[in-house]
């Protein structure tokens, strides 16, 4: 096996939060009373647990992380030798530290960056390493949203292993969703969840190319047979409300049009009506329209509404009907809810309950999977 | 009372054997031809002018030239270095039913009356094939409970392919073919279902599981409408679980005016026990190859038996064998037939097989084959519950029948290994491969062995213990199981050209252009 570079990166204070009911620990106010009321960091712990999973490994990995407690201390504590880079201010890191490590780290070219945190964390990486290099999570936040981590740091450490291992090439990525969270909504009751942006993360499940079983459609042939079918079956002077994601994105890319990933865009005629638009637009668009919307599902959570996509409004959806809704996903993507439903959140218990039953989601060229939708 | 079983050392033979096609002399011979003689020669003229000018080489074949005991030793070497069907336990290839194909049939197989007959020939001399083929035919009807079977499909997925054409042309018949676009399956029936459906033009309806593993029948009836075509289902389905609501899903399905169809690829422990007609199916297919003993594989072919009830027999795949008194005809006078899946009319040796196997086993036979299935599956199943890192999904209390879906998922969480590993790892002990699972892995780290028939309390018995073994080293030292496999012919072949089309290669021809003769040191 080649040597291959693990980057590590340890956020020391994620999750500490949690235990002392605070939501978060973006902050040094919140992260001082934590402390104060005996707070204890999960994140250390966590890694630790992770790394086990990759002890056997280490004649031919090579783990590049940053002094002491952003990763330093834990790779030690498995009895593995670090290759230590940067420096920080000990006991007093920020999100900036964590910034300037995956910049290290991407710049140190490693094959695969492991981190410890939750969803601030995957956001502060994100900023930096974009799709540049592929990532993947150690659950040791409070906020745990995004589709970047693994279900538990044991899984984390196994999937690192197994990337590490088979090499670059040999496992597929999947762009899996950042999700930011609103920390003081949140501490408020409002779980206000914004798509942030798509990381790429080693697949999961058994979805893996192995010669003797037969070829899988990749997700990009899978993305591309989806949006071949709603293009097929686009009718006229109808408008498309596009949702946010990469699989929405695959419709507007075989159209030529730019997609606003992050957004809702709408198409009427195969021509771009809209970019990035909020509720009001979107409600001035479709006024006596005969209108459809187009949706994705956030991965590993199964969201379809409420998520990242509150332009889409209980009144935009009351307007389009239940009917005139197409959600798509890969079958990636369903694998990972693990026999979980599909979940809407709008925000109107009315709109949600007619939302919730079996819908047909496409997963290919005439394609369709039945799930079910619950609130 | 537990015996202490005793694993082989075993290592399989590493010959480094070459190509055929890198092989032998110019001018070296296997067999001399003798020459016509001079008389003859007068009379007919040279043998090329027995072969039309068009269709004359203009330059000489390059076959391999090489005599009879080194091709001999060629193909033996060749053969020593596979685990196959009659040198190892095969029973970890489940939904393969992977049983006995008796050497007596090959006598059959092998007579001049089967090799040297000819589709094209005259029916009137083939008398003997068609009743053949028109008894076990009969055979099936009786199995199953419908009316007429054919055997054009030379696999399970040309006969699911061969029913959605059929649901074609009966949706057609009635008008109905633009509104009926829609084929209802389920993620556990065999992938060919969805695929051959698509590819008939039908939009495809995959049903998940529910949390018992059934087919969701809720999801079903949200599926049922004016578009349903029909229902295509493996019943069993590949996790073993047999739907008790099997006849509401056809119920549904025909109250909406569509078709229903059950891949019987699962069918070694249903025979004498269930039949598809009492659950309501307008038709079905059976592999020949797999519950009715016909060889897998290379030594195969295969053959499908499609079969449908009375008032579906017009759409048919043409010819289909008819009895006139004592003739038999092959009728291919069917105006409403969907035409042709395949050339002539099927892999009569297969057919031959397992008509000769059925006539050997009886009705209580196939009774009896069918609940030795059923018992053996799970008894194996109880001992490999025991094995630490294995999982069961869905049902943990009830009876599968002939096959078991298991996870390696624990093993996995525990030790690293999963179940490509302890495949790896199981040719170490001179046992095949467990077959793993159908695209898309809804369970994850599978495996699906299925005990049929013709294994032995003492196979079944050392292939648990296998397992065993494998997930004690899993446990203890994972490095083994995650190199293996050590004692196989070779270690892990670089299967990356197999993915690249500037390096695969089906033929020689094609492997020397990409290659530049360079030989087989790459792989």
């Amino acid at each position: 096996m080649t040597q291959r570079k693990l980057g590590l990166i340890v956020n020391p204070v994620a999750g500490i939060g949690g235990r002392v009911g605070f939501k978060g620990s973006d902050g040094q106010e919140i992260l001082d009373r934590a402390l104060e009321m005996g707070a204890i960091p999960e994140s250390p712990k966590r890694t630790i647990e992770a790394l086990k999973k990759i002890v056997s490994l280490k004649s031919r990995i090579e783990i590049i992380t940053y002094p002491f407690e952003m990763g330093e201390d834990e790779v030690r504590a498995c009895n593995l030798i670090p290759t230590v880079i940067g420096s920080i201010r000990k006991g007093a890191t920020t999100a900036r530290d964590t910034q300037n490590a995956a910049r290290d780290m991407l710049m140190s070219k490693v094959d695969l960056l492991l981190f410890a945190g939750g969803d601030g964390t995957a956001r502060d990486i994100f900023d930096v390493i974009v799709d540049k290099i592929p990532a993947l999570g150690i659950p040791a936040g409070v906020k745990i949203h995004s589709a970047v981590f693994a279900i538990n740091p044991q899984y984390a450490g196994m999937m690192a292993a197994e990337y590490l291992e088979k090499g670059p090439g040999s496992v597929r990525l999947c762009e899996s969703e950042v999700m930011d969270t609103d920390e003081q909504a949140f501490r408020e009751g409002k779980l206000e969840s914004k798509l942030y942006g798509y990381l790429k993360v080693p697949c999961e499940r058994g979805m893996i190319q192995d010669v003797k079983m037969g070829s899988v459609a990749g997700e990009e042939a899978s993305m591309d047979a989806m949006a071949q079918d709603i293009i097929d079956n686009m009718e006229d002077d109808v408008l498309y409300i596009i949702g946010p994601g990469t699989t929405t994105r695959a419709i507007m890319n075989k159209l030529n049009l730019e997609k606003t990933l992050l957004g809702v865009d709408a198409i009427h005629n195969r021509q771009l009506a809209g970019r990035d638009l909020n509720e009001a637009q979107l409600l001035r668009l479709i006024e006596g329209k005969k209108a459809r919307i187009i949706m994705g599902v956030i991965g590993k959570q199964g969201y379809v509404f409420g998520r990242g996509n509150q332009q889409i409004s209980p009144k935009v959806i009351k307007q389009i009907g239940r009917e005139n809704i197409i959600i798509l996903a890969t079958m990636n993507k369903i694998l990972s809810l693990n026999g979980r439903p599909l979940l809407v959140d709008t925000g109107d218990a009315e709109v949600d309950s007619m939302l919730c039953g079996y819908v047909q989601v496409i997963t290919g060229y005439e394609e369709r999977i039945v799930l079910k939708v619950t609130a | 009372m537990k015996k202490d079983i005793k694993l082989r050392r075993y290592h399989s033979p590493v010959w480094s054997e070459p190509v055929i096609m890198e092989m032998g002399h110019p001018g070296e011979r296997g067999v001399l031809v003798p020459e016509a003689e001079e008389e003859i020669r007068a009379t007919v003229g040279e043998a090329e002018s027995c072969i039309p000018a068009n269709m004359r080489r203009k330059e000489l074949p390059r076959l391999p030239e090489i005599s009879q005991l080194q091709l001999l030793r060629h193909f033996l070497h060749l053969s020593q270095e596979n685990l196959g069907m009659d040198s190892n336990i095969e029973l970890g290839m489940g939904t393969a039913t992977m049983k006995y194909s008796p050497k007596v049939n090959e006598s059959l197989a092998r007579s001049p009356q089967m090799t040297e007959i000819h589709p094209y020939q005259d029916e009137r001399t083939i008398q003997g094939i068609l009743e053949i083929m028109h008894k076990l035919n009969l055979f099936l009807t009786e199995i199953s409970g419908l009316d007429q079977f054919v055997f054009q499909p030379s696999g399970g997925g040309l006969a699911t392919y061969t029913n959605a054409c059929l649901f074609r042309a009966y949706h057609a018949s009635r008008g109905e073919l633009e509104q009926r676009n829609e084929v209802i399956t389920t993620i556990f029936s065999h992938p060919v279902n969805p695929a051959t459906a698509n590819a008939a033009g039908f939009r495809v309806i995959n049903l998940m599981p529910d949390e018992k593993g059934y087919p969701d029948f809720e999801a079903l009836k949200a599926s049922c409408s004016k578009r349903t075509a029909g229902l295509m289902i493996t019943n069993p389905e590949d996790t073993g679980i047999y739907n008790p609501r099997i006849k509401e899903f056809v119920d549904a399905v025909h109250g909406v005016g569509g078709l229903c169809f059950c891949d019987q690829a699962n069918a070694n422990g249903m025979l004498g026990i269930a039949r598809v007609r009492e659950a309501g199916f307008d038709a079905c297919h059976f592999n020949l190859h797999k519950t009715f003993s016909s060889p897998h594989g290379s030594f195969g072919p295969g053959c499908a038996a499609f079969g449908v009830r009375e008032e579906l027999a017009k759409f048919l795949p043409v010819p289909v064998v008819i009895v006139d008194g004592d003739q038999y005809h092959l009728d291919y006078d069917r105006p409403q037939s969907i035409g042709k899946v395949r050339e002539f009319f099927g892999n009569i040796p297969a057919v031959l097989r397992a008509y000769a196997w059925i006539l050997s086993m009886g009705a209580e036979g196939l009774l009896e084959a069918s609940q030795v299935s059923v018992l053996n599956n799970n008894y194996l199943g109880k001992q490999l519950m025991t094995i630490p890192g294995v999982v069961k999904y869905y049902d943990q209390e009830n009876f599968r029948m002939e096959l078991t879906r298991f996870s390696w998922e624990k093993l996995k969480e525990d030790t690293g290994c999963g179940a490509e590993d302890v495949q790896r790892r199981m040719i170490d002990y001179g046992v095949q491969v467990h077959f793993m699972s159908h695209h898309p892995w809804v369970v994850p780290e599978p495996f699906t062995p299925e005990p049929c028939e013709s294994y032995s309390k003492e196979d079944i018995d050392y292939f648990a213990e296998v397992l065993r073994q494998i997930s004690k080293e899993a446990y203890t030292d994972p490095e083994i199981v995650k190199t293996a496999p050590h004692q196989a012919t070779i270690h892990r072949p670089n299967t990356a050209p197999l993915h690249d089309p500037k390096k695969w290669a089906m033929t020689w021809r094609a492997y020397l252009k990409k290659r530049g003769g360079s030989g087989l040191s790459e792989l």
